[in-house]
């Protein structure tokens, strides 16, 4: 009997977890389509222009679908290198003094909150790439990439570090006893034995990107433009924040419709992420 | 268990019927509804408001001086909110305006920045990128970087209607908050940008603009002409309610304007 009653009360809790992303989809497919139905799917999805308030208000979005696509491309090609080459480092190479400290301290960058990247990368890499580039103004997608490949960093090390971690030892031994040296072990053996594990990170990695809305609206400059390296730009996440608070109307709806593209974005990266386990699993 | 249900029903009774005798004293509240920029002005004239007179409510919606003037015109609240003047075509719909105090929109630059002084023909050419250089300007040779607020701001709506520049204003950034204009402006030399005349600190330089300086009384005679009113709707005719009336009344008088000045607008009393 009391048995039973526990296991009702956990399915109950369990079930409140799986209504609430119910909720939030189909809240936000009946919130988002109606603005695309107006705008046309196509003007929406393809338009170039974005001037929700004009006296002619266009919504178009590429601009931030493309911001958020090459936002997310610059960031994986700036911290999948250095996070892929820290966790083989860290897993196999440090000492153990040097890892657990390493580990620590990946802990601690990754609990830092988004707001604060965004207020450094505002008051010190902005004029940074100001000066450096020359430029009038510093605030632009390449500053937006920085941050987040800092802030997709610790996500990356720390899945690849554990899956890494996780390679049976007998493999790099016999590796070893057949003449590889270290770095051939490493690389040839123990990265493909943690493969899944390591494209885990990286899709999680891309996830985090293409959600980051607050440290990204500090240092992106926040205008409509079709994205270019120094130009001010809007990412998808951004669009939808700068406008929330006093929008009204259609242009509200059009804000719905994009969240509602960035979550088809996001269950799109989960998808694969799906995929991945499950190769794993085979 | 009889007992309990019994005396849950008695106590769900007790609170119903108070809430509804709440409901009925509507006279009480006062409703108003309307311009965003206004919300700091209007929030501590209720706040002081429903001090000074215990049981009154008084509710502001943010909704936009369009949609404030819309609400009062179709009774839906008391008093609409505008940080307009009402065109004539509102005024011939029989809407009423009373201003309430003025906003004064600094234009700020970079205290490194020579130029001190535009005209209001040249503000609108730089932002919508007619002019490029501070050397247009006298200033030096550099690229002028133009930093605006957000789609549907009060004061973005505020400078681009006064400067005729709307739909048209060409932004280098669009910040969310005044504050984050402030430190743009003051952490790089070829910036520009606009805030409340109340939030402008000495870490900017505040242009002149057409040679009259930004300040209370410049605003007060209409010589700094980056300015708008605030200004508070009413239905030409209709009496207000005896709640409404008196707060209509009480923000205009002298008793209301340090409140006003508090909260960043200049009070015309």
């Amino acid at each position: 009997m009391k048995e039973k009653a526990i296991s009702i009360i956990f399915t109950i809790i369990g079930l409140v977890a799986v209504l609430f992303v119910l909720l939030i989809t189909v809240y936000l497919i009946i919130a988002g389509i109606p603005a695309i139905g107006e705008i046309g799917f196509i003007n929406f999805m393809f338009g170039k222009v974005w001037r929700s308030t004009g006296v002619n208000p266009e919504f178009g979005i590429l601009p931030f679908i493309l911001t958020s696509i090459w936002g997310t491309c610059g960031a994986l090609f700036i911290g999948l290198p250095l996070g892929f080459f820290s966790s083989v480092y860290l897993a196999k190479m440090a000492p153990k003094r040097v890892r657990d400290l390493f580990v620590v301290v990946i802990g601690v960058i990754s609990g830092i909150p988004s707001v604060v990247y965004g207020l450094v990368g505002m008051l010190i890499l902005v004029p940074l790439i100001r000066n450096v580039f020359s430029l009038p103004d510093g605030a632009s997608l390449f500053a937006a990439i920085i941050v987040l490949a800092i802030m997709i960093l610790p996500t990356v090390i720390k899945v690849s570090l554990t899956s890494l971690e996780a390679v049976p030892k007998e493999y790099e031994e016999a590796s070893l006893a057949l003449g590889a040296n270290e770095t051939e072990t490493y690389f040839r053996i123990s990265v493909p034995a943690a493969k899944s594990g390591i494209l885990t990170g990286i899709v999680l990695g891309i996830g985090r990107a293409i959600g980051e809305a607050m440290a990204v609206m500090m240092v992106a400059g926040n205008v409509a433009n079709m994205p270019s390296l120094f130009q001010s730009v809007r990412f998808l996440t951004t669009a939808v924040a700068i406008e929330m608070s006093y929008s009204s109307g259609l242009q509200r709806q059009a804000l719905f419709s994009i969240a509602l593209v960035l979550f088809v974005f996001i269950m799109l990266i989960n998808a694969i992420l799906m995929a991945l386990r499950e190769e794993k699993d085979k | 268990m009889k007992k309990f249900i019994v005396s849950i029903l008695i106590i769900t009774l007790a609170l119903t019927s108070a809430f509804a005798s709440g409901a009925s004293e509507t006279s009480k509240s006062v409703s108003t509804d309307g311009s965003t920029s206004m919300e700091k002005v209007i929030g501590s004239l209720g706040e002081a408001f429903m001090a000074n007179n215990k049981g009154v409510s008084f509710t502001y919606n943010p909704t936009g001086s369009g949609s404030g003037i819309q609400a009062v015109s179709e009774g839906r609240c008391d008093i609409g909110l505008s940080s307009r003047a009402l065109k004539d075509s509102e005024k011939a719909k029989g809407l009423k305006e009373t201003v309430l105090a003025l906003d004064g929109i600094a234009i700020v630059v970079n205290p490194n920045n020579s130029v001190s002084d535009l005209s209001l023909d040249d503000l609108s050419k730089i932002f919508t990128g007619e002019i490029k250089s501070w050397k247009e300007l006298g200033g030096d040779d550099s690229e002028i970087v133009v930093i605006g607020r957000e789609a549907g701001s009060g004061t973005r709506d505020g400078f681009e209607s006064i400067t005729k520049t709307s739909d048209k204003c060409v932004y280098r950034q669009e910040l969310t908050s005044t504050g984050d204009v402030i430190a743009t402006v003051s952490s790089n030399e070829n910036a520009i940008g606009y805030a409340s005349l109340s939030a402008v600190k000495s870490t900017v330089k505040a242009l002149k603009i057409d040679g009259v300086i930004p300040s209370e009384e410049t605003i007060k005679d209409n010589t700094y002409k980056v300015q708008r009113p605030f200004v508070m709707v009413t239905v030409e005719g209709k009496q207000l309610n005896e709640t409404a009336d008196k707060f209509f009344n009480w923000a205009l008088s002298s008793e209301a304007a340090p409140i006003i000045s508090k909260a960043g607008a200049i009070p015309l009393v």
